[in-house]
C-alpha cells in the first residue's frame, strides 16, 4: 500500500516537470520527432532564417535605391536581388509562417488533440520545405535568378540565361510541404476535436486555419501543374506556352495566377485569425459578430478564387472580363471589411490592455485597412493601367503582406511565447520594437504610394532625380524597420533562457491553449478536455472572477 | 509481444492505433478524409494542365483533330479495359481485407498489380512508337505529314506526353505502394478490425484510374469539329 503511494507521488511529480522540450534530447529526437509543437520549432528557426535572408535583399535594394544612379548593383543583379527577395519572402517566409509556425504549435492544443492527424505528414512536409530550401539556396549561391517572382513567359522559359527551372523546382516542392501542411489542419479540425468543441466554439484562429487550407489545398496544385509546365517547357526547349507553337504566355498568367491570387489569401487569413484571438484576449471581451467573422473567413477564401485576373488588366484581357474580375475584386472587399468592423466594435468601450501582441494588431488593423482599400484603387481598372508595374503596386501589397501578415505574425509570436517557451519576453522591449516596426513600416513604403502615382516604375536600379527625395524617406524608413525586426530576435531568443517564467496562463486568456502548462507536455494534456464554454468566453470568466472577488 | 503488452499497461490497444487517436474509427475516418483531401489535390492539380489543353483545343481544332488521328486507339483501348479491370481487383481486394481474407487479398492485390504493370508496359511500347515517328516535342519532333498544323500537332505532343507521362508517373507510385500494402498483407495485418490502409490505396488507385477515363477520350477519340 505505501508503496503504491510512493510510486504515485513520483509519477504526478514527473508529469508535473515534464514537457515536450525536455522529454527527450539529441539532434535526432528534434530532426526525426512527430510532435506537432517540435516541428513547429522545426518551423520556426527555418523560416526566421529564410526571413533574414529575404530582408538582405530588401535592404541591399533599398540602399541602391538611396542615389538615383545605379552606383551598388549593375541593373542584372538588381533584377536578381528583387526576384530573390519575392521567392524567399513569399515562398518560404509568408506562406508557412503563420501555420506552420503559429498553426502547427497551437492549432492541435486549440482542438483539444494530442497531435496533428498525421504527425508523419508533419514532419515529411518540414523536411520538403527543407529541401525546397536548399534547392533555392544553391540557386542564390551559383548566380541567381531574374525573372521576377512570378516567372512570366516567354522570358523565363526562352529569354532568361538564369536558374530558372531550380527556382522553379524549388516553389514546386515548397508548394507540396503547403499543401500537406493545409490536409493535415482540415483533417484534424474536423475528426480531431475533442468532446463539446462544437464548430462555433472553436477559437477565430481555427476557422482561420482552415479556410487557409482550403485555398492551400485547392489553389497550391495549380501553381505545381503550372511550375511541372513551365519546368517541361525549359527542359525540352519547346512546350506548353511557346508562341511558335500557338501556345499562349497570357495562359501562363492566368494559371499563375489562379494560384497566386489566393495565395494572398494564405498569408491574410492566418494574420486575421491570430487578431481575432488577441483582440478578445487583451480587450477582455466576446468577439463581436463571432459568426460573421467566421464566415468571413470561408467567403474570403471563396471569393480569393474568382479574381486572379485582376493582375491581367494591361496582359490583353477582353473589356468585358476585365469588368467581371474588377467587380469581382471589389465584392472581396466585404468579407475583409466585415472583419475590420467587427475587430473595431469588439474594441469599442473596451478596456484594452497595451501589450506587444495588441499593439502589433492594432497596427496591423490599421495598415491592413490602407492595403485593402489600395487594393480598391487598383481593382478599377481605368487607374490600374495608370498605375501598373509602379511602386504604387509594390506599397499596396507589402502593407497587406508586411503590415499584415509579418504584423500579425509578430503578435502572435508573442502572444503565444510564453505557451511555446515557457517564459515570458521583456515587455519594454518588445513595445519598443513594434514601436520601430510600425514607425519604421510605413516611413518605409508610405512614400512609394506616392512615388507610384507621379510614375516611378517598379524593379529598376536607377531613376529620374526628382523622385530621390521619398526614396531616401523610404530608405531610411526600411532601416528603422530593420531594427525592429532584428530587436526581437535578440531579446526572444534571451528570453528563452533569461525571461521571466510564465504560468499556464500569463493574459488570463480564455482557451484551450491556456489551460495546459507552459510548456506544455508531450501529449498537450494530461487528461482530454471537456469542453462546456464558449468561444472567448470572458464575460463569464470576469464574472467567476468577480463572484471570487466577493466571497 | 510481450514488449508490446507492457507498454499498454492501462489500455488494450489495438496494435495499429497510433498513440494520437481515440479509437480505430477515428484513425480510419481521419485517414481516409486524408486521402479524399489529397484526390481534391490531385484533381486540381490535373485541373490545370487539362484546363489549357481544353482552351487549345477550342483554339486549334483541325490540328487537335488531326494529332488525334495519330494515337493508336488500339493500344490505348486496350489500356483502358486492362485499368478498369484492375479498379475491379482493386475493389475486391479492399472487400477482402474487410472480410479478413488473407488468400484473397493477396491474390487480387497481386492482380491489380500484374494489370498495372501491364498498363506501364503497353504505354511504354506507345511512347517508343511516337518517338520513332519523331512525335517528341523539342528538336526530335521531326513529324511533317501536314505542314500547315505540323506546329500546332506538336504543342498537341507537349500534352500528350505531358498528360500521359504524368498519369505513368502517378501509375509507379501506386504500383510501389501496392508492394508495400501486398507487404502487409502478408504479413496478415488488416482484418474487419482494421483494413484501412487498403482502403485509402484503393480510392488513389481507383483515381489514378478515372484519370485515364479522362485522358483517353481527350488525346485518342475526341476527333473536334470537322472530322466529327
Amino acid at each position: 500500500m505505501t508503496t503504491a503511494t510512493l510510486h504515485d507521488v513520483r509519477l504526478v511529480g514527473a508529469s508535473t516537470n515534464r514537457n515536450y522540450i525536455n522529454d527527450e534530447y539529441g539532434a535526432l529526437s528534434w530532426l526525426l520527432t512527430k510532435d506537432h509543437k517540435r516541428i513547429a520549432i522545426l518551423y520556426l528557426i527555418s523560416v526566421s532564417i529564410m526571413f533574414v535572408l529575404g530582408g538582405f535583399f530588401a535592404m541591399m535594394m533599398r540602399i541602391e535605391l538611396l542615389t538615383p544612379d545605379g552606383d551598388l548593383l549593375t541593373s542584372d543583379t538588381y533584377n536578381k536581388f528583387f526576384t530573390m527577395h519575392g521567392v524567399v519572402m513569399i515562398f518560404f517566409f509568408l506562406i508557412p509562417a503563420i501555420p506552420a509556425v503559429l498553426g502547427n504549435f497551437i492549432l492541435p492544443i486549440q482542438l483539444g488533440a494530442k497531435d496533428l492527424a498525421f504527425p508523419k505528414i508533419n514532419l515529411l512536409s518540414w523536411y520538403l520545405y527543407m529541401a525546397a530550401a536548399v534547392v533555392g539556396l544553391v540557386v542564390i549561391i551559383t548566380g541567381g535568378v531574374d525573372t521576377g517572382w512570378t516567372f512570366y513567359t516567354p522570358f523565363s522559359t526562352q529569354y532568361s540565361n538564369t536558374h530558372v527551372f531550380g527556382t522553379t523546382l524549388a516553389g514546386f516542392i515548397a508548394g507540396f510541404s503547403s499543401i500537406l501542411t493545409g490536409l493535415n489542419f482540415i483533417v484534424t479540425i474536423h475528426r480531431m476535436r475533442a468532446p463539446g468543441l462544437t464548430w462555433y466554439r472553436l477559437p477565430l484562429f481555427v476557422w482561420a486555419m482552415y479556410a487557409t487550407s482550403v485555398v492551400m489545398l485547392l489553389a497550391t496544385p495549380v501553381l505545381a501543374i503550372t511550375l511541372t509546365m513551365l519546368m517541361i517547357e525549359r527542359a525540352v526547349g519547346v512546350g506548353f506556352f511557346d508562341p511558335a507553337l500557338g501556345g499562349d504566355p497570357v495562359l501562363y498568367q492566368h494559371m499563375f495566377w489562379f494560384y497566386s491570387h489566393p495565395a494572398v489569401y494564405i498569408m491574410i487569413l492566418p494574420a486575421m485569425g491570430v487578431a481575432s484571438d488577441v483582440v478578445a484576449a487583451f480587450t477582455r471581451k466576446k468577439i463581436f459578430g463571432y459568426r460573421f467573422v467566421a464566415f468571413s473567413s470561408l467567403a474570403i477564401a471563396f471569393l480569393g478564387f474568382l479574381v486572379w485576373a485582376h493582375h491581367l488588366f494591361v496582359a490583353g484581357i477582353s473589356v468585358y472580363s476585365a469588368m467581371i474580375f474588377s467587380f469581382l475584386s471589389f465584392f472581396v472587399a466585404v468579407p475583409s471589411a466585415i472583419k475590420v468592423f467587427n475587430w473595431t466594435a469588439t474594441l469599442y468601450r473596451a478596456s484594452v490592455s497595451w501589450q506587444t501582441p495588441m499593439l502589433y494588431i492594432l497596427g496591423f488593423i490599421g495598415l491592413f485597412t490602407i492595403g485593402g482599400v489600395t487594393g480598391l484603387f487598383l481593382a478599377s481598372i481605368g487607374l490600374d493601367i495608370h498605375v501598373t508595374d509602379t511602386y504604387f503596386v509594390v506599397a499596396h501589397f507589402h502593407y497587406v503582406m508586411v503590415g499584415g501578415t509579418v504584423m500579425a505574425y509578430m503578435a502572435g509570436l508573442h502572444y503565444w511565447w510564453p505557451k511555446i517557451t515557457g517564459r515570458m519576453y521583456p515587455e519594454w522591449w518588445a513595445r519598443l520594437a513594434a514601436l520601430l516596426v510600425f514607425v519604421g513600416f510605413n516611413l518605409t513604403f508610405f512614400p512609394q504610394f506616392i512615388l507610384g502615382y507621379v510614375g516611378m516604375p517598379r524593379r529598376y536600379h536607377a531613376y529620374a532625380p526628382e523622385f530621390q527625395v521619398l526614396n531616401v524617406l523610404s530608405t531610411a524608413g526600411a532601416s528603422v524597420l530593420a531594427v525592429g525586426y532584428i530587436l526581437p530576435i535578440i531579446y526572444l531568443v534571451w528570453s528563452i533562457w533569461f525571461g521571466r517564467k510564465a504560468g499556464p496562463n500569463p493574459w488570463g486568456a480564455v482557451g484551450l491553449e491556456w489551460t495546459t502548462s507552459s510548456p506544455p507536455p508531450k501529449e498537450n494534456f494530461h487528461e482530454t478536455p471537456v469542453v462546456t464554454w464558449d468561444a472567448y468566453d470572458y464575460p463569464a470568466m470576469m464574472k467567476a472572477m468577480g463572484e471570487t472577488q466577493n466571497v | 509481444m510481450s514488449d508490446l503488452a507492457l507498454g499498454n499497461e492501462h489500455h488494450h490497444h489495438h496494435p495499429f492505433l497510433q498513440h494520437h487517436f481515440e479509437d480505430l474509427g477515428q484513425q480510419h475516418e481521419a485517414s481516409t478524409l486524408g486521402m479524399w483531401m489529397f484526390l481534391c489535390t490531385e484533381i486540381l492539380f490535373f485541373g490545370g494542365i487539362l484546363c489549357a489543353y481544353w482552351i487549345y483545343r477550342v483554339m486549334y481544332p483541325e490540328a487537335w483533330a488531326v494529332a488525334a488521328e495519330l494515337q493508336n486507339k488500339l493500344y490505348g483501348g486496350l489500356n483502358t479495359i486492362v485499368l478498369i479491370i484492375s479498379s475491379l481487383t482493386m475493389a475486391l481486394a479492399v472487400r477482402a481485407a474487410q472480410v479478413g481474407s488473407r488468400m484473397w487479398q493477396l491474390g487480387m492485390l497481386f492482380a491489380t498489380l500484374i494489370f498495372g504493370s501491364v498498363f506501364l508496359a503497353v504505354k511504354g511500347i506507345e511512347y517508343s512508337m511516337h518517338w520513332h515517328e519523331g512525335l517528341f516535342p523539342g528538336s526530335h519532333f521531326t513529324w511533317h505529314e501536314h505542314p500547315a498544323v505540323a506546329q500546332k500537332v506538336q504543342l498537341f505532343m507537349c500534352f500528350y506526353w505531358g498528360l500521359t507521362g504524368l498519369h505513368a508517373l502517378h501509375m509507379i507510385i501506386g504500383a510501389g505502394l501496392l508492394l508495400w500494402i501486398i507487404g502487409r498483407a502478408w504479413r496478415n495485418d488488416f482484418g474487419p478490425e482494421y483494413y484501412a490502409p487498403v482502403e485509402i490505396m484503393g480510392l488513389y488507385w481507383h483515381f489514378v484510374d478515372i484519370v485515364w477515363i479522362f485522358l483517353f477520350p481527350f488525346l485518342y477519340l475526341i476527333h473536334g469539329v470537322h472530322h466529327g
